[in-house]
């Protein structure tokens, strides 16, 4: 059929705009014994922060209508670990887009952990959580005000040469202030959305499901969320937008691109189907055909 | 780790709330006892982990207690039906680990993949035995399988309907022999009574609420003494020695 998926994000190309994301795919590694990796157009890893974490108590994971909640907590090796471990092993089998998910709780160590990364050839792409919803004093914190956006935005631009994504949160009133104060501040695109704050209670033991009480809500009961923040996002800013929430065929990719999104991510659809991502990949050609679409880059933010 | 499509062969009542299914498919994937399967329930989002029972070529047996909507789900499903599974998960018992003679430790509903283990021990020439922990006498299975593997099992129940009045702790002691390796697969209260009660080495199949099954979504991690790992991943199956208890 002769389609062409490939686009492209800050300068790096990608084969498609299908990306595993954060958290929802390991180091990418774990994968590598069911499929060929290098079908992915991207791979984003797990979050990171500078120093080693354990992450939250389990339960860590509920079931909802239309998806899930987790509280993972940012359970990591550490940035160093990631670098002199992680990543190469991920290389050695893998030759497209490696994007580190980096997260943290001060302004400071977010530069530091980004300087960190920035040391590594292998990456290719930096992405920014500053919008994680598990942690208590860092990742959302960061996310739902534009001035303390801007800050880590800038300072982590100042650390690093790699192009920056930012990972913004949906749990905002605005979310094109905060877009518009991360591109102000030198992002070279942005990711939306990360997961919706949610909670749910045992009605028979009176607790909460999970073990941090709270949790982030995914899954595809987020996709019209997503899908309207990257529209909103995508008009006004000029900076890429990558588009992620709820994603699961290849006809949610084509949505959530002619919403404005220049690459999709695929989250928790990897947790119920491990072969999401090279099924959707496989899927895109015929769902172009059917759509009458020969180039995925004439769909970006058609609408 | 394989996804295929599995005919249900046979899903009866093998105690109450317990269902024994017999499911048919690629079980290519199934390398031993103590791994698991993630099944996809219709209607439900997250796959629902269940151990492999027992194995007979290209058929699993699943036994799974009716505690909420997908078990609920199962319990009604008709054989000729078919079902999502995701197979080959985790890494299982450990045979070659057995000494002279072993002692499977089962409580409730984690009976289930000793039977699959008993069969491998039997294979390589392992002796063992069984305790079995059950709250009444309607919640007991397998006592009949162990015994026709010749082994000796004793019975524990809350209520003492069945064998002694107590904890399997319990059965463990009406046993007649001695013992050097231990399995057990249990609640997790249980399953630190028995290794911390036990003198001898051996391992324990964790449970842990799941999302992916597969290892990539860290939802299922537990500490360890080489830090948190992932039950469906690093395990389900650890030495006792190797799980912080005190943290669990
Ligand atoms: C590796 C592994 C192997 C397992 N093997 C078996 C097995 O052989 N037979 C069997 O009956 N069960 C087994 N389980 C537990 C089984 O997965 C749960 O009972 C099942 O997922 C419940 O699904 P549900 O939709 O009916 O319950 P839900 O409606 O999801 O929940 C109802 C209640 O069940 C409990 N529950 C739900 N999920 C889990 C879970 N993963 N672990 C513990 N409790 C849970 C919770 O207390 C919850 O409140 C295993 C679990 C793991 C992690
Ligand atoms: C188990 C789990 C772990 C996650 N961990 C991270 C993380 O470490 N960093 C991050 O930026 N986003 C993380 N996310 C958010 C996802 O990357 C994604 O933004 C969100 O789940 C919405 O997409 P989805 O509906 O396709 O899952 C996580 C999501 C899940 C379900
Ligand atoms: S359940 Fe996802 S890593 Fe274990």
């Amino acid at each position: 059929m002769g389609k062409d998926l490939s686009v492209r994000v800050c300068g790096v190309k990608l084969r498609n705009p299908v990306i595993p994301a954060s958290g929802t795919f390991g180091f990418g590694l774990e994968a590598a014994d069911w499929f060929d990796l290098n079908v992915l157009g991207g791979i984003s890893l797990k979050g990171t922060t500078l120093e080693a974490r354990p992450g939250n108590p389990t339960p860590r994971i509920a079931e909802c209508a239309g998806g899930m909640l987790n509280a993972v907590g940012l359970q990591n090796p550490g940035v160093e670990a990631l670098v002199a471990e992680r990543v190469p092993a991920l290389r050695a089998c893998y030759g497209g887009a490696i994007i580190a998910n980096i997260s943290g709780f001060s302004v400071e160590e977010y530069a530091q952990a980004c300087a960190v990364a920035d040391r590594c050839a292998d990456i290719d792409l930096i992405e920014l959580n500053v919008s994680c919803p598990n942690v208590r004093h860092g990742g959302m914190a960061f996310g739902t005000d534009p001035k303390s956006a801007a800050a880590v935005t800038e300072a982590v631009k100042n650390a690093t040469r790699k192009p920056v994504l930012v990972k913004l949160s949906p749990n905002v009133t605005d979310i094109v202030a905060i877009a518009q104060a991360c591109a102000d501040a030198g992002a070279d695109g942005l990711v939306l959305i990360n997961t919706l704050l949610g909670m749910r209670i045992d009605i028979k033991t009176r607790r909460p499901v999970l073990a941090n009480t709270t949790g982030g809500y995914s899954g595809p009961g987020v996709f019209p969320v997503a899908v309207r923040m990257v529209w909103q996002v995508a008009r006004a800013c000029s900076i890429p937008v990558v588009g992620c929430g709820g994603v699961a065929s290849a006809e949610d990719v084509i949505e959530m691109m002619m919403a404005g999104a220049t690459a999709v991510q695929v989250g928790s659809e990897n947790l119920r189907d491990p072969l999401a991502c090279p099924r959707i990949v496989a899927e895109l050609p015929e769902v172009m055909d059917r759509l009458g679409i020969d180039s995925l880059k004439d769909i970006i933010g058609i609408v | 780790m394989k996804q295929g499509t599995f005919t249900i062969l046979d899903n009866a009542r093998l105690a109450r709330d317990t269902f024994r299914m017999v499911l048919e498919g690629d079980c290519s994937a199934v390398t031993g006892s103590g791994q698991f399967v993630q099944v996809s329930v219709p209607g439900l989002y997250l796959r629902r982990p269940f151990s492999v029972s027992d194995r007979d070529g290209d058929r699993i047996v699943l036994v799974y207690k009716q505690v909420g909507k997908g078990t609920a789900a199962m319990a009604a499903m008709a054989p000729g039906g078919t079902l999502d599974l995701v197979t080959g998960l985790g890494r299982g018992f450990d045979v070659a680990a057995a000494g002279e003679r072993s002692l499977l430790v089962g409580g409730s509903v984690g009976t289930a993949p000793l039977l699959l283990l008993a069969r491998e021990l039997q294979a390589a020439g392992k002796a063992f035995d069984v305790a079995l922990g059950f709250g009444d006498a309607g919640l007991a299975f397998y006592v009949q399988e162990f015994k026709a593997l010749g082994a000796q099992v004793k019975v524990a129940t809350q209520d003492g309907s069945l064998g002694r009045e107590g904890l399997v702790t319990d059965a463990i002691r009406a046993l007649d022999g001695t013992y050097d390796y231990f399995y057990c697969c249990g609640s997790k209260v249980m399953m630190r009574v028995v290794s911390e009660a036990l003198p001898f080495a051996g391992e324990c199949s964790m449970e842990e609420r799941m999302g992916c099954g597969t290892g990539i979504c860290y939802g299922c991690s537990i500490p360890t003494t080489a830090g948190m790992r992932r039950v469906c991943a690093d395990g389900p199956v650890f030495r006792k020695e190797e799980i912080v208890w005190e943290r669990i």
